[in-house]
Formats: C-alpha cells, sequence, structure tokens
C-alpha cells in the first residue's frame, strides 16, 4: 500500500535497531514512554520489542482516551442514557467498557435504553436533525486529536439551530497529563529518560507546546508517527539525545506535524471550549486544568448543565491495576486479573476494552512473550549492571 | 379459475403474504417456485422425498441477516445458497439438497424479494444444487428487518474422508485459497454511514468443487478445512488451535489482502485476519500433501491465488502466532466484541 508500506519495511527496521544497538551506551538501559495509545498499538502489533535491543525499554503511557476516563464518568453516562427522552451517541470503543455494578453502555441498551455507535460527530447531528423529539447527547471523549470534531458539532448545532442536541464533554489535554506524570513522586513516580511524543496530538496542537516540558523536567520529547518505523526512528533520537545530554522537543513526524500545529482545529477548540478547573482521571487521579468544558456561551449545548448531570464517585476493582498501568510503574502481565478475570471479552479495567489500552495490545498481540522473556521489575532503574 | 398476478414491480409484502390462505400460495408460486423450480418442489408437498446416496451424510443449517441486503457482489440470496453449500463442502462432502425459510417483514418490496428469489435459484442451479423445501412467514412491520433466511442442507461425504476440527499435527501445512477480507469490506463499503467508493465485491462464492478437486487430489492428507467467514482467518485458525490442542505460526508476508482490502482496513482500523470471506478456505494438510495439494488448489479457478501461509506447531498455549511483514513476532488472536454487525 503505497505511503504506508514504505513505513513498515523490515530492511530498515534491521538497519534502525542495529543503529539503536550501536549507539546505545554499553551498560545503559534507557526507558523511553510512548504517551499514545496508537504507539502502544503499533509496538504490539508489529512486534516491535523483538527488534529493539534489550537496553531499551518501552514503559506504555495514559493516551487512551478509553482508559483514562474513570468509572463515574461512565456511571453518568449510562444514567443519562437510562432517561426515555434520551438517545446517547458514542464510539463503539466506549460500549464495552466495565462501569460501577457490572453495568456497561453495552448492557444498558440492551437493557433498553438508546444507545447508537456512531463514527463521527456529524453523525451524532444527522441523528439530531432526523429525529427532532429526541435528546440526542454526544458522549465526548478524546485527546486533542478528538476535540475539534466535537467543537465543529456545537458550532454546527447553534448554527442550524438545533434545540436538542448537546454533548457530554470528557475531552483532556495531553501535556497537562505528560507533566502530571513527570510531577508524581515517590512510590508512584515512574522513572523514564524521554518521551515518544505523540502523533495525531501533535497534527493539532504542534510541537510548541512540549518546549517547557522538556526544558522543566530535563527530558527530551521526540514527536513520532504511528508507524512502526516512526517509532523506531524517534527511540533512535531519544537515544542520542540522552547520551549527549540533552532534553529537547524534536519532529520525527514532519509529514504531519508542525511547531504551531493546526491553527483552525485550534481556533475552533478555543472557540467552544474552556478550562476546567480539574478533571479526575484514572491513573493520575484529580489533575488541575486537564480537561476542557464547553464555555458559557455555548451552556444549551452542554449536557452536563442541560441535564444537571451528577458524576457519582466511583472507584475501579480495587485489583484492577489500570491505575497503575496507565501511569507506567506496572506492566499489564504484573495485575493479578490479567489474562485471568481479565480478557477483552469479560474485562475488568478500561485498559483491557481499547485497542490502544496496554493490557488490551498485549493481551492481543504479545502475550507468548510471558513465557520467553522474564518480567521486568517493576521499577526499572536507569543504568542496570552489565 | 383466473387469478391476477402479483404486481412484483410496485407490489408489498402484507400479512396475508404469510396467513396461509390463497396470497400465500401465490407468493410462493409466482416468486419461490418460479425461481427455484424443480422436481422437488414441484411435487407440491409438504416435504421433499428422496434417495439417499451411500455414506456418511452431514448435515448442516445457517441464518442470513445481511446488512445491507444487497451488496457488491452478491446480496442475501446469493450469500444464503453459498454459505450452506460451503459449510456442508467443508467436510469434503457433496452437497445434495438444500432448503430455505424466508421470514418477511411487512411492507418489504416484493420486487426486491423477487431479486433476491432470482439470485437464489440463480446460485443453486449454477451449483448443481437444488432448494428441495421451503417455508415463509410474515412479520409485522418493525418486527424484522426486510428480510431474514434460514437456510439447511445435506451431504454426502466420499467413503474413506474424515475431515474434522481436532485433527490438526504439528508439522502440517496451512493452506488459503485466496486472498483475504473481500466480503467484510464490500460490506463495509454500502454501510450507510460509512460509505466509501471501492471497486471490491463480496468474495461469496460455493466452493464445493474446488473441495472435491482437492479431495480427489490429497485425499487423507487432508486434515480439515474450514470457511473463515464471520471472525475471518483469525477466529478459524484459533478454532482449529484449540480444537487440535496445537499452535498455528503464520507468516504475515505469506498472506494475500488486496491493496484496496488492505486500504480500506488500514482507514477503518481493522486487521484483514479479522475479516470476514465468503468465498475462500482455509485447508490444514499433512506435509507431504500440501504440494499437491496447492496444485490442485490453483488448477481450479477458485483457487487460483492458493497459499501456504503457515505451520501447525506444538504449542500447549494453543497460540495462533505470526511473524509480521516488519519482522516482529505477535498473536493473532480472536476479535474480541463486534466488528460489524450482520455480515451475513
Amino acid at each position: 500500500m503505497k505511503y504506508v508500506a514504505e513505513y513498515r519495511d523490515a530492511a530498515r527496521a534491521r538497519a534502525l535497531a542495529a543503529a539503536i544497538g550501536a549507539e546505545a551506551a554499553a551498560g545503559a538501559a534507557y526507558a523511553f514512554m510512548e504517551f499514545c495509545g496508537g504507539h502502544t498499538h503499533a509496538i504490539s502489533r508489529y512486534g516491535l520489542e523483538d527488534l529493539l535491543p534489550p537496553a531499551i525499554r518501552l514503559i506504555h503511557g495514559p493516551g487512551c482516551p478509553v482508559c483514562v476516563l474513570p468509572v463515574g464518568r461512565i456511571d453518568a453516562a449510562i444514567a443519562l442514557a437510562r432517561d426515555p427522552r434520551v438517545t446517547l451517541c458514542t464510539y463503539a470503543d466506549l460500549m464495552r467498557v466495565p462501569a460501577s455494578k457490572g453495568t456497561s453502555l453495552q448492557k444498558a441498551k440492551a437493557g433498553g435504553a438508546d444507545i447508537r455507535m456512531v463514527y463521527s460527530t456529524l453523525d451524532a447531528l444527522r441523528i439530531a436533525a432526523a429525529e427532532p423529539s429526541r435528546e440526542v447527547v454526544f458522549f465526548a471523549i478524546g485527546f486533542e486529536t478528538t476535540t475539534p470534531p466535537t467543537a465543529v458539532a456545537v458550532q454546527r448545532a447553534a448554527r442550524d439551530g438545533l434545540t436538542n442536541f448537546s454533548v457530554f464533554c470528557n475531552h483532556v489535554l495531553t501535556p497537562v497529563a505528560m507533566r502530571a506524570i513527570l510531577a508524581t513522586g515517590g512510590e508512584a513516580a515512574v522513572r523514564l529518560d524521554g518521551f515518544v511524543g505523540p502523533a495525531h496530538v501533535s497534527t493539532i496542537i504542534g510541537t510548541a507546546p512540549y518546549r517547557q516540558i522538556a526544558a522543566d523536567h530535563r527530558k527530551p520529547v521526540v514527536v513520532a508517527g504511528f508507524e512502526p518505523l516512526d517509532v523506531m526512528q524517534a527511540i533512535l533520537l531519544l537515544v542520542r539525545q540522552v547520551n549527549a545530554g540533552r532534553a529537547e522537543v524534536e519532529n520525527q513526524y514532519i509529514r504531519a506535524v508542525t511547531e504551531t500545529g493546526n491553527q483552525r482545529a485550534q481556533a475552533a477548540i478555543a472557540e467552544v471550549f474552556e478550562l476546567r478547573d480539574r478533571f479526575e482521571w484514572r491513573g493520575l487521579g484529580w489533575v488541575a486544568h486537564s480537561a476542557l468544558r464547553l464555555r458559557p456561551a455555548f451552556a444549551r449545548f452542554d449536557a452536563e448543565a442541560r441535564f444537571g448531570m451528577a458524576t457519582p464517585a466511583a472507584s475501579d476493582n480495587p485489583a484492577c491495576e489500570c491505575g497503575a498501568i496507565l501511569r507506567g510503574v506496572k506492566r499489564p502481565a504484573e495485575c493479578r486479573l490479567f489474562g485471568r478475570a481479565c480478557t477483552p471479552e469479560t474485562p475488568m479495567g478500561s485498559c483491557m476494552v481499547s485497542s490502544e489500552g496496554a493490557c488490551a495490545a498485549h493481551w492481543t498481540y504479545g502475550r507468548f512473550r510471558r513465557r520467553t522473556q522474564p518480567a521486568e521489575p517493576a521499577h526499572a532503574t536507569r543504568v542496570r549492571s552489565a | 379459475m383466473t387469478r391476477r398476478r402479483l404486481d412484483i414491480p410496485a407490489g408489498r409484502v402484507d400479512l396475508s403474504h404469510g396467513a396461509g390462505g390463497r396470497a400465500m400460495a401465490q407468493l410462493i408460486a409466482d416468486v419461490f417456485h418460479a425461481e427455484f423450480g424443480n422436481e422437488y418442489l414441484a411435487q407440491g408437498n409438504d416435504q421433499a422425498a428422496f434417495d439417499v446416496p451411500g455414506g456418511r451424510m452431514v448435515m448442516t443449517t445457517d441464518g442470513y441477516v445481511v446488512s445491507p441486503l444487497f451488496f457488491p457482489g452478491g446480496d442475501i440470496g446469493s450469500l444464503a445458497v453459498h454459505g450452506t453449500i460451503n459449510d456442508i463442502a467443508m467436510s469434503g462432502a457433496r452437497p445434495l439438497h438444500l432448503t430455505a425459510s424466508f421470514f418477511l417483514e411487512e411492507g418489504f418490496p416484493l420486487a426486491d424479494l423477487a431479486r433476491i428469489a432470482a439470485s437464489m435459484g440463480r446460485a443453486s442451479r449454477e451449483a448443481g444444487v437444488p432448494i428441495v423445501a421451503g417455508d415463509t412467514k410474515v412479520v409485522e412491520r418493525g418486527k424484522a428487518d426486510g428480510v431474514f433466511i434460514c437456510t439447511a442442507g445435506i451431504g454426502i461425504v466420499p467413503p474413506g474422508l474424515f475431515l474434522s476440527g481436532n485433527r490438526a499435527r504439528p508439522g502440517d501445512a496451512v493452506l488459503l485459497s485466496g486472498p483475504i477480507g473481500d466480503h467484510g469490506v464490500a460490506i463495509m463499503s454500502c454501510r450507510e454511514n460509512l460509505s466509501f467508493a471501492t471497486a471490491i465485491l463480496s468474495d461469496s462464492a460455493p466452493l464445493h468443487g474446488l473441495v472435491a478437486a482437492m479431495v480427489a487430489r490429497a485425499g487423507a492428507g487432508l486434515r480439515l478445512m474450514r470457511d473463515p467467514t464471520r471472525g475471518g482467518v483469525a477466529a478459524t485458525l484459533n478454532e482449529v488451535a484449540q480444537q487440535s490442542g496445537v499452535g498455528i505460526m503464520l507468516a504475515e508476508n505469506s498472506i494475500p489482502v488486496r491493496p484496496e482490502v488492505a486500504a480500506a482496513c488500514e482507514l477503518l482500523g481493522l486487521d484483514p485476519l479479522n475479516v470476514a470471506n465468503e468465498g475462500r478456505l482455509v485447508a490444514i494438510a499433512a506435509p507431504d500433501a500440501a504440494a499437491p495439494l496447492l496444485e490442485a488448489m490453483r488448477a481450479h479457478p477458485l483457487g487460483g491465488a492458493a497459499v501456504r501461509i503457515g505451520e501447525v506447531v506444538e504449542d500447549a498455549d494453543r497460540f495462533v502466532q505470526m511473524t509480521t511483514a516488519f519482522g516482529g513476532g505477535r498473536i493473532v488472536d480472536w476479535l474480541a466484541g463486534e466488528q460489524l454487525p450482520r455480515i451475513c
């Protein structure tokens, strides 16, 4: 397939792996977090870990929109969907995420709630226009990549005078989450030497927002595409930065990402949304200024205001390690539930649901490695004995 | 007695077409018998009676609820015939007879029903497997989605042939009859909220001719066959690994996927290994039977692109694994949850 196969070339992969191996300092261990679930998926799907030298450890980050959404927000969405006036439109990923008391959107749908899977925010708008007697609510989740389409849907609903469309907004911000991970100390701290930076998120926000993070925390960030060669090249660039003692923002994904990002998308986001004081993340807890809500001017499209929605306090299954896995502190196979009580068919935690979740990716593509490779210690030390 | 013909171009199914009276008899005569016509239906009995040749008989049943009803390369009618024939053929059997029940939604256009019946009749004639009995029910509007079809089929297995999912052994070869994912992508391309332009046609086809050629060449060297429909090649091979208590090792480079299918899957975030096929088969063959079997497959029009895609291995975990084209390794898992609703 043209323009894709080039980034999956086995010969180039071997050459990059050899270069990474040659440039990795003798006896050193490098721990890099790939922030995005898209990278996690690519790493697992293409078997990247089989190609990388053992000195490189990849830590899966929290960049999976479904995974970081706390149970309480899903409970709130289910409660809303049970309102007989409401049609809840959602991306398919969310349907199977376990909510409180053994429920999920899928089970609520089977129980009679009007929940419909859509591929785009515009599908939700079309449903609202076609069925004026229904209160159509779009369950908006995701990082900066999925925020512009939600903003455009709200703009169009306002322009077209739709009175039965609203958004349950759960959009969150990548750079704030990266800072939260780096700022976490003590037991929950994760040792990492740099970030494989977001791909699609960066097409929207550009590379500039990472500059201060890299400088403040002395960690290099290399923005990388979602193809396997992109990830390998980013790792090589990260190794070079670490070796040279640099902590800069580099852009490997120059075919799609610029320094300043997509200005039109940013303008749409800015027109429709404003910062929340704080927002709860699964794994990271409450993080200040880490999420968006609709501006007062668009309050009529804000489902939380329109329906007086409350987000009940809810906790994950106590044995579920999604939180630690999302922070990069634990690996999927270190969770007691992994592959036993928790599989993609019977997920206990969100990381086992989305294809971008670390647990689902490891289970679906990489679980054969359990028997060939000893598990890494949870807190890998910066330098291993040779 | 003169009777008015059904208004097929403009008419619609109504509840009287399932009520057991004249309207139902007319629908059956004008739509189904007219297209399926054969000596068994002509007897006009509640059942078809026929002599059975000796040997092991196989029997199968299948339901068809595909949406949309008409898709590039086929429709629910041809799919019902091909799917049932293929389920029989995967045992190595020669399909003999089919039956078909129709669940029609009130208001369904008679023109669409006639088109489906014509397509079924054509598929059945081309395959040489008659539809010998049937039934028609009409349900109220909203209680079905246009038309659902339920089929049954029987066939006879040649003497000495015992194909079964538990017969794969380490060292066996895994063969695939052609490129994967065509049916699923063809269906997706015409979903109302997903539509995209593609030249891909469903691969829907009856495989009993190809199977007969394979059985004739390889005989007992053939361990088992499966048609990788819902869940795709990934689900089929995982079933085999579970049933036989073995692992399977695939080479991604060897698995044929048309560029258009690969592109559509890329766009939609699907893995072609999970996408449905309706005219492909996977065969597991003893090591020394693989080469002659491939030759026989390639000599048949429906197996022209047949390839060896992997090998059965010992594995207590019963994993299906794959060496990726990129050079790494990964599991090829069952699909979790649903990928595409109602593809067959």
